[in-house]
């Protein structure tokens, strides 16, 4: 009897006694879950236009985020830094398509994913190789982010807001948006959405298959950039942001591999999700259930919606 | 085409013999004195790996450069990348072992527990310096393992220690307060459970734990949120690589008194303090080996090694960190062990067997410290048979926001209620463990 109180009323009693700590897990989760919608949208973005799950993009959020330390480090202004930083994305794309993709085109899927680990692990090592092991500061303030935070009055209590999240959850909105724009509304975006429909079909209507493979891991490339930019400022720039790039993986099982908005409303699901649960049940069970909370969320919902969130409902008549 | 296939074909055939060709298998080589060094200059936890890693070759190689190595014997310095990774290490380890190594440094408490059982089977000594298991500093149980200067258990005694001295002295004032305890989520973050644990019943406080998987290190909003609700009076952390800075930046949004959070010795990085900003003013760490260039033998290594470019640190000002120091202390210890097991068996080459009664034998006073040019850079250390800890004195470093400062003075952990405890563990690990072998070498 008292276990079910602890389960099933107790953490709502909390939620209600100390409404102020309530919004702040919230707000906290809201956060987080924006930072893995950004993640998550690298992998969807790559994922609708080849078909590929990109192992490595993860580890290009480090190398986007070491990329712009390193240079700043170098004495490049900040901001210089940023633009040359999406120019190294940039080759990075190219680079992929030329040596990576195109000679790989027409293979199955799974060879192009077991590419993108073999990418992973040479990104790692070309990045150690650059600027070694050691942790960097992100350069928070040149690059003309808010630091700090404020504290609002709510409900007898308060509410902390750091600056920095709420400028990566502005800069996460406008950047979706953007990218929901380019991808629904531009000629580039509709090309992709045929490539992803179809390979063949797109290029016998004359889509250039490797222009889309370029535009769609430069615009993975940037938001792996910005994702980079936005961690690196919660904690500091290392190789061990790879392993957080890994809490996508439950989003998009989510929000289905070819929605953005699905990207979207997973990151957001998953981010609350796991912060209610650590908070108010993970204590029952010692804690530490952050990290398989957000696959039990994501199954869970499986169960109803097999295809995700917003995964497309594919039948195939036998 | 075809001919940039051909090139790259050739480039990676290329590679591949290069490589072949650049590392040839070391072998052993008589007359020098071979130490394996298992590190990790890549990976999540490389921030805390390679100052460490740059310490212990630098001191080991200003050796070889000042002195021409020990008694005239060159040391032969060999780096194993383990990326921290228990299973890379065990490979190190096991790809190392056919060369006559004096001793292995596995610096990870994952590694540690693996390379235990087979010491006593490979006679190779293991040294945890100040990691691993706890129980391992009985030296009847355990001869060829050493953790000095203090085990984690001595850490978290002299943790508490500390906090009751900052609550007036007595262990009594610790009745009635919530001390919280984060960690990393593995070995390493969980070996002092069991001491905290016995404390909170001896003491009367209540422990509340708040583990960090190591997939979480830099997403750890959800633990400090925790930290908010509870406001436990102090916090004493268990970090490595990643997890430090990002749970003092944590910390510092949440508003926990910086002043009452407490690291182990492993969370006393500058990198773990320096990106937290102001933030981080005030945070503490226990510390048991001296910060700065302001010691004879790091000057040495600065004139010796660095300013000959034999070192691998990227900035000059980075030689005197707390890590790198840890790194330079450590191998400090392995070269008085080879010291002494030099003047015990009056070879000069010595074997690990020679090596481990070195270690046993360990007596580092405070004239043997200002000869080596180590004076108040640690506490004098001396290991027996029976302890191959030394539980040493350990002191409070503070952060300033730009340094560490030492906020205390050197104190003993304690040592009278851990020892017990440390035999009980030690008869426990190996009845959990049997066939465990005798100890047969002598105590010298």
């Amino acid at each position: 009897m008292e276990t079910l109180y602890l389960v099933l009323i107790d953490p709502f009693v909390q939620m209600v006694q100390a409404p102020d700590f309530f919004l702040q897990v919230l707000w906290e989760g809201f956060v987080s879950g924006v930072l893995y919608a950004l993640i998550a949208l690298g992998f969807v973005l790559i994922f609708k236009a080849s078909g590929v799950l990109n192992f490595a993009q993860g580890i290009m959020v480090v190398f986007a985020a070491l990329s712009l330390v390193g240079l700043t480090a170098l004495g490049v202004p900040a901001l210089l830094s940023l633009v040359l930083c999406i120019g190294i994305m940039f080759v990075l794309a190219v680079g992929v398509e030329r040596m990576v993709l195109r000679p790989l085109v027409n293979q199955p899927d799974i060879i192009l994913f077991m590419a993108t680990i073999g990418l992973t692990y040479f990104l790692i090592g070309l990045g150690e190789l650059i600027f070694g092991g050691e942790p960097k500061t992100m350069v928070t303030e040149q690059l003309l982010l808010p630091t700090g935070s404020s504290d609002l009055d709510v409900m007898g209590g308060f509410l902390i807001l750091q600056h920095i999240d709420i400028a990566a959850a502005v800069i996460a909105i406008v950047m979706v948006a953007a990218l929901g724009f380019f991808f629904s509304k531009t000629r580039i975006g509709r090309a992709l959405r045929a490539v992803a429909d179809d390979h063949q079909a797109a290029l016998s209507v004359g889509i250039s298959l490797n222009q889309i493979w370029v535009i769609v891991w430069f615009a993975a490339g940037i938001v792996a950039l910005v994702t980079g930019i936005m961690w690196g400022a919660r904690s500091d720039v290392s190789f061990a942001l790879q392993i957080v790039a890994f809490k996508a993986l439950p989003v998009i099982i989510l929000g289905g591999l070819t929605s953005i908005p699905g990207a979207i409303v997973g990151g957001l699901v998953i981010g609350i999700g796991e912060k209610l649960g650590e908070i108010y049940w993970g204590p029952l069970v010692g804690g530490g259930i952050e990290s398989w909370l957000a696959y039990i969320i994501a199954l869970a919902f499986l169960l109803v919606r097999p295809q995700g969130l917003f995964g497309e409902r594919i039948i195939e008549r036998i | 085409m075809t001919s940039t296939r051909t090139a790259l074909a050739g480039m990676a055939i290329a590679a591949v013999a290069f490589t072949g060709l650049a590392t040839p298998a070391a072998q052993a080589q008589d007359g020098e004195l071979f130490i394996p060094l298992l590190t990790y200059r890549t990976g999540p936890f490389a921030g805390s790996g390679i100052p460490i890693a740059d310490g212990m070759r630098d001191y080991l190689t200003m050796l070889n450069e000042r002195d021409g190595g020990i008694g005239g014997v060159k040391i032969r310095v060999e780096e194993c990348e383990t990326g921290y990774n228990t299973q890379k290490g065990v490979e190190c380890y096991e790809s190392t072992k056919s060369q006559n190594p004096l001793i292995y440094n596995p610096y990870s408490t994952g590694i540690t527990l693996q390379l235990i059982p087979k010491a006593s089977v490979d006679q190779i000594p293991v040294l945890s310096m100040a990691y691993g298991l706890s129980a391992a500093a009985d030296g009847k149980l355990f001869p060829w393992v050493f953790n000095p200067p203090d085990t984690y258990w001595d850490g978290a005694s002299a943790a508490i220690k500390y906090i009751a001295q900052q609550e007036g002295g007595d262990l009594s004032n610790l009745k009635g307060k919530k001390i919280g305890y984060i960690f990393l989520d593995a070995g390493y973050g969980r070996e002092p459970i069991p001491l905290l644990e016995q404390f909170a019943k001896d003491y009367g406080f209540t422990l509340t734990q708040y583990p960090v998987p190591a997939d979480q290190m830099q997403n750890q909003s959800s633990q400090w949120l925790n930290v908010r609700r509870d406001r436990p009076d102090y916090m004493i952390m268990w970090g490595w690589g990643a997890m430090n800075p990002t749970a003092v930046k944590e910390a510092a949004k949440i508003r926990y008194p910086m002043d009452k959070f407490i690291g182990v010795w492993w969370s006393g990085g500058e990198d773990d303090a320096r990106p937290a900003g102001d933030g981080a003013k005030g945070f503490k760490t226990l510390n048991f080996n001296g910060v700065g260039q302001d010691f004879p033998a790091i000057q040495d290594i600065i004139t010796h090694v660095v300013d000959k470019d034999l070192s691998q640190v990227s900035d000059t000002s980075r030689v005197g960190e707390n890590l790198y120091n840890r790194g330079v202390m450590n191998s400090f210890l392995m070269a008085e062990a080879i010291r002494t097991a030099q003047e015990m068996t009056g070879k000069t080459v010595i074997d690990a067997t020679d090596m481990r009664a070195g270690m046993e034998n360990l007596d580092i006073t405070a004239e043997r410290l200002k000869e080596a040019g180590m004076e108040g850079f640690m506490a004098p250390l001396k290991l027996s048979c029976e302890d191959h800890s030394g539980e040493n004195d350990v002191y409070v470093q503070q952060w300033d926001g730009e340094t560490w400062q030492k906020v205390s003075d050197w104190f003993a952990p304690m040592k009278d209620v851990v020892r017990p405890m440390l035999v009980k563990a030690a008869e426990e690990y190996v009845a959990s463990n049997q066939p465990w072998p005798e100890r047969k070498e002598p105590c010298n």
